[in-house]
């Protein structure tokens, strides 16, 4: 991959079997900015995010069409990576999903797994753990339990270690799917100011239903509706005056 | 939907409190030019119970406003009206304190003939107690164009008060006595020149609301 991770999208359609999830959806997508996708249940977001470390390839019946491009490169190219795709592209999902091992085995599995930067010594992957606990604001809570069961924490510290994982893998872009949709405001607070810091060198895409959330954390939202992107635009604009009807009735809870 | 209902019943609470300010404003500009024309002190005196029940309707709204604020975190059109009425009864209240100040400027003439005939000051308090009413009925009934109409009739105003400031000046000219009362009805001009002004903010919040975009 190149240097650049900036996501376009250009008439994408997805269908799983017959059910058209998404319907010529296209979305230019920057680097360093956080986009907010919101919309009611069922209507596409979270499929629109898995399409870019292609986790729907995983779904049964799933179909996509269009040109979708990370560092302009076609992802559904043949010679991608998949694999590669997918470390670089993390994701970290509503419910906290710790494996059932270590704190600090949890996040060591990816640069295990990927071998990355020739981690070989001990000292360096102490290092990676510790770096990555830090850039989530977990550290201090964990540094004297690395050894004992991630399932052992609280609900917001197992969702920090679910994205201190996911930045262990040293991704350029991290999708999150309501990922504080199960928090306390303390966790959900921590959260928020961890993406604003993150954002300096990650590229995030969050589905949120919390309007506040999407209006304190992203630069960009995009309303989803029926598998249509029906808006799109800096969030502030979305929020304040939004130009699309059906925008307005959703997010002022008249519709939805 | 029951949040919906909620929002929508506080919303009423401040269109109606709008009103019944926008009532008050009214009554304070009309008794005060008359306290002025009848040189009438108790009818001063009235003004300044306006005054407060304009204070206090300021205060409510705000209330009303910041609690909705809280509890239904507005966004889009509703976000902007909510931003809207907060900003317009600062002006209210503004337009109420001027209304106060003119009518205790009308208790110190004392009992000497006016030096000028009252025509251009009462027709300026037509105006502007027109501009306030448009300005209040334009955000209750969503009218851009009746919002946008206040800097234009606002003009006629500024016209009127550079008429009475020209006769003034002459009036001080001709007689340095003169100048004791020159001054206190170029104080008032001035006040109700201001009200224009007042008028003319509460359009432009009236213009945001419904549009997004503050001219």
């Amino acid at each position: 991959m190149d240097n650049k991770f900036n996501m376009t999208v250009k008439n994408c359609d997805l269908y799983y079997g017959d059910f058209h999830a998404l319907k010529n959806v296209s979305m230019d997508i920057d680097e360093h900015e956080v986009t907010a996708l919101i919309g009611p249940s069922g209507c596409g977001k979270s499929t629109f995010i898995r399409i870019f470390n292609r986790m729907n390839d995983l779904v049964e019946g799933c179909r996509v069409t269009g040109d979708i491009r990370i560092g302009g490169r076609n992802i559904f190219d043949k010679s991608t990576d998949v694999p590669l795709l997918r470390k670089n592209v993390g994701m970290v999902f509503q419910k906290p999903n710790p494996f059932p091992m270590s704190v600090y085995d949890n996040i060591a599995f990816a640069p295990r797994t990927f071998g990355m930067g020739g981690i070989k010594k001990r000292r360096e992957l102490d290092a990676v753990v510790e770096r990555s606990l830090k850039q989530a604001g977990l550290w201090d809570e964990v540094k004297d339990r690395l050894r004992k069961n991630a399932m052992g924490l609280s609900g917001g510290q197992q969702q920090r270690l679910c994205i201190a994982r996911a930045l262990a893998a040293e991704p350029k872009i991290l999708l999150m799917d309501e990922p504080t949709s199960a928090l306390d405001p303390i966790s959900t607070g921590i959260i928020e100011d961890l993406i604003n810091e993150l954002k300096v060198n990650y590229t995030i895409v969050i589905v949120t239903h919390n309007m506040q959330q999407a209006t304190r954390i992203s630069d960009k939202t995009a309303f989803f509706l029926l598998g249509e992107v029906v808006e799109y635009g800096s969030t502030e604009e979305v929020f304040t005056k939004p130009q699309n009807k059906k925008t307005e009735n959703y997010i002022t809870g008249r519709f939805g | 939907m029951s949040v919906r209902v909620r929002y929508e019943k506080e919303l009423k609470e401040v269109f109606d409190n709008l009103v019944l300010m926008c009532r008050h404003i009214e009554i304070a500009i009309e008794k005060c030019v008359k306290a002025l024309t009848e040189r009438d002190s108790q009818i001063a005196g009235e003004v300044c119970e306006e005054e407060k029940a304009i204070d206090k309707l300021e205060r409510d709204i705000e209330q009303s406003c910041l609690r909705i604020l809280m509890m239904e975190h507005p966004v889009a059109s509703d976000f902007r009206e909510v931003s809207a009425a907060l900003k317009m009864i600062t002006d209210l209240e503004r337009i109420g304190d001027q209304a106060r100040d003119i009518a205790e400027i009308t208790t110190q003439f004392g009992d000497g003939e006016y030096i000028k005939k009252l025509e251009h000051i009462p027709q300026m308090a037509v105006i502007i107690i027109q501009m306030v009413k448009d300005g209040v009925q334009a955000y209750i009934n969503r009218d851009l164009a009746l919002a946008r109409s206040l800097d234009r009739t606002d003009d006629k105003v500024d016209e009127l008060f550079n008429v009475v400031m020209n006769d003034l000046t002459v009036l001080i000219k001709k007689n340095p006595d003169n100048a004791e009362q020159a001054v206190m009805f170029m104080m008032i001009t001035k006040y109700l020149e201001r009200i224009g002004d007042h008028a003319v903010n509460i359009g432009e919040w009236v213009e945001y609301a419904i549009t997004g975009n503050h001219p």
